[in-house]
């Protein structure tokens, strides 16, 4: 009946270059939080200015993106599956500007702490630096569900999320416990706290856009939801 | 909390009424003489609701929508399997001991093309209304101004009942098709295409009238214009070849269809 083209081959073009844009969006705010993360583990100030230089290009990228979307849906009247594409982009789109400021928090940090040349070391760093990854293997999983249309694979991302919650709140006890036992820890302590939460928040942003690919994908809306209650709604489809 | 305040709270979270049936479609088929034009459907229209039926050109949804007031008993040949049934009495109005009259008292329709007669504005209100013995000139003349309100046009024409409705714009014309339809009190109202002649203002307002109109009448359009069925109705059913392809809320028939070839349609991507 349909060889799954659409009768306007323009619609076509305009819905891959869609999908090529936001995945290559994703690509920068990628390169863009590794960069912050690792800036903030040496502390390696050139990094950290590279981070927060190309957070410029990502904020350039959301609005080019978002006038794209806006386009589509006025000249297209996207219905079905065009519809939850281009209404899961302009989400995601958010989602990971809000990734990219949260890379430019920790880009930051790790040159304030370059900058103060601070004696005492980090505290907890090595397991910021760990969940720093676990949020950065969360975005990458995110962003391939994406280009897979992969709802099973995004239901795993956002269990994952649990995990990357748990080690900002074991971060965030060690911490305190730090603070409290020696009050000269608690400006380096605070700055860590920061990063952790960016990092947390990383995540949270990640487990967005994997809630957004199940919506594409299947078209269920899973937000809100445990991630049990999302492991049944995927197995349903 | 006060009384009224607390009646309204109670109010808000009263659950919704389930809507009524309206008509129950039951393994109907049809046949122009031996071509087969609907496969075996079923389906329900529910009350105080509009329903559309979308579909490539040639897929049956206007000869579907002929059977409910058994337009096609005007041709020979023409032959129905099945049942339709119209609540709250179940008659199926298909059967051959129905007369079609008294069907058509009960189903009104609107064409495409905006057809009144070629008389005054209050005649093509009135003459169905004599036609079925309506006397007293006063209950007339107030039958013609109900229906003419209930068609969002009295206060159009209320100053040239005595002109004709030949000089009206093709959006008041078709206007006055629903009111002359309306006349009748119908059950069920059925419009086949209603404004694909014509222009955005007078279709956004025949829209409007619609979703009026299911206040108070049943209603069934066919359109091939599909914004239009998202927009006007509950209920969506797309045929294709003379089958029912799927049939659901048009929420979701329009953001989630679970077949592909009512995907494929409504994105445009048939081929």
């Amino acid at each position: 009946m349909s060889n799954g083209e659409h009768l306007s081959k323009q619609y076509d073009q305009e819905l891959e270059s869609l999908r090529a844009r936001i995945l290559h969006m994703g690509g920068m705010v990628e390169a863009q939080l590794q960069a912050a993360i690792a800036s903030y583990e040496r502390p390696d100030v050139r990094l950290a200015d590279e981070a927060i230089e190309s957070d410029r290009r990502v904020n350039d990228e959301e609005v080019e993106l978002d006038r794209v979307v806006v386009n589509m849906i006025v000249r297209r009247q996207p219905t079905a599956s065009d519809l939850r594409l281009i209404i899961g982009v302009a989400r995601t789109v958010t989602e990971l500007e809000r990734i990219g400021d949260e890379s430019t928090k920790i880009a930051r940090a790790a040159k304030w702490l370059s900058d103060k040349h601070m004696s005492v070391r980090t505290p907890r760093l090595r397991d910021i630096h760990v969940a720093g990854l676990a949020a950065a293997g969360m975005l990458r999983g995110a962003l391939d569900a994406f280009a897979r249309l992969d709802a099973a694979a995004a239901a795993a991302i956002i269990a994952e999320d649990r995990d990357v919650d748990q080690q900002f709140q074991a971060i965030m006890r060690q911490l305190i416990t730090f603070m409290m036992e020696d009050p000269r820890t608690i400006s380096p302590s605070l700055d860590a706290v920061w990063v952790a939460k960016a990092i947390e928040r990383v995540g949270d942003h990640a487990k967005n856009i994997a809630e957004h690919v199940i919506f594409v994908a299947q078209g269920a809306d899973v937000r809100h939801a445990s991630p049990e209650e999302v492991a049944r709604a995927v197995s349903k489809e | 909390m006060n009384t009224s305040a607390a009646a309204a709270a109670i109010d808000d979270h009263a659950p919704a009424v389930a809507s009524n049936l309206k008509a129950e479609v039951s393994h109907l088929s049809f046949y122009y003489g031996n071509f087969q034009g609907l496969k075996d459907i079923s389906l329900s229209i529910n009350s105080n609701q509009v329903t559309a039926l979308i579909g490539p050109s040639g897929c049956g949804k206007s000869t579907f929508l002929r059977c409910f007031n058994r337009i096609h008993d005007l041709y020979p040949g023409n032959r129905y399997e099945g049942s339709i049934c119209l609540q709250p009495d179940n008659v199926n109005i298909l059967g051959k001991e129905i007369d079609p009259i008294d069907v058509r008292m009960r189903v009104g329709m609107v064409f495409q093309k905006p057809s009144p007669f070629p008389t005054t504005i209050f005649e093509n209100v009135a003459y169905g209304l004599r036609l079925r013995g309506l006397a007293p000139r006063s209950a007339v003349a107030d039958k013609v101004e109900q229906s003419l309100r209930g068609a969002a046009l009295w206060d159009e024409v209320k100053d040239r009942l005595g002109s004709l409705a030949s000089n009206l714009s093709g959006g008041q014309q078709q206007r006055l098709c629903i009111a002359r339809a309306l006349a009748a009190d119908p059950e069920l109202l059925l419009f086949d295409e209603p404004t694909s002649a014509l222009d955005p203002i007078a279709t956004a307002s025949i829209e409007e009238l619609i979703t009026q109109l299911k206040q108070s009448v049943s209603i069934l359009i066919v359109t091939h214009n599909m914004q239009q069925a998202a927009r006007c109705s509950d209920h969506t059913a797309f045929l294709y070849m003379g089958e029912l392809i799927e049939f659901g809320e048009t929420d979701q028939i329009f953001i989630r269809p679970t077949r592909k070839e009512t995907e494929d349609y409504i994105t445009g991507r048939f081929g």
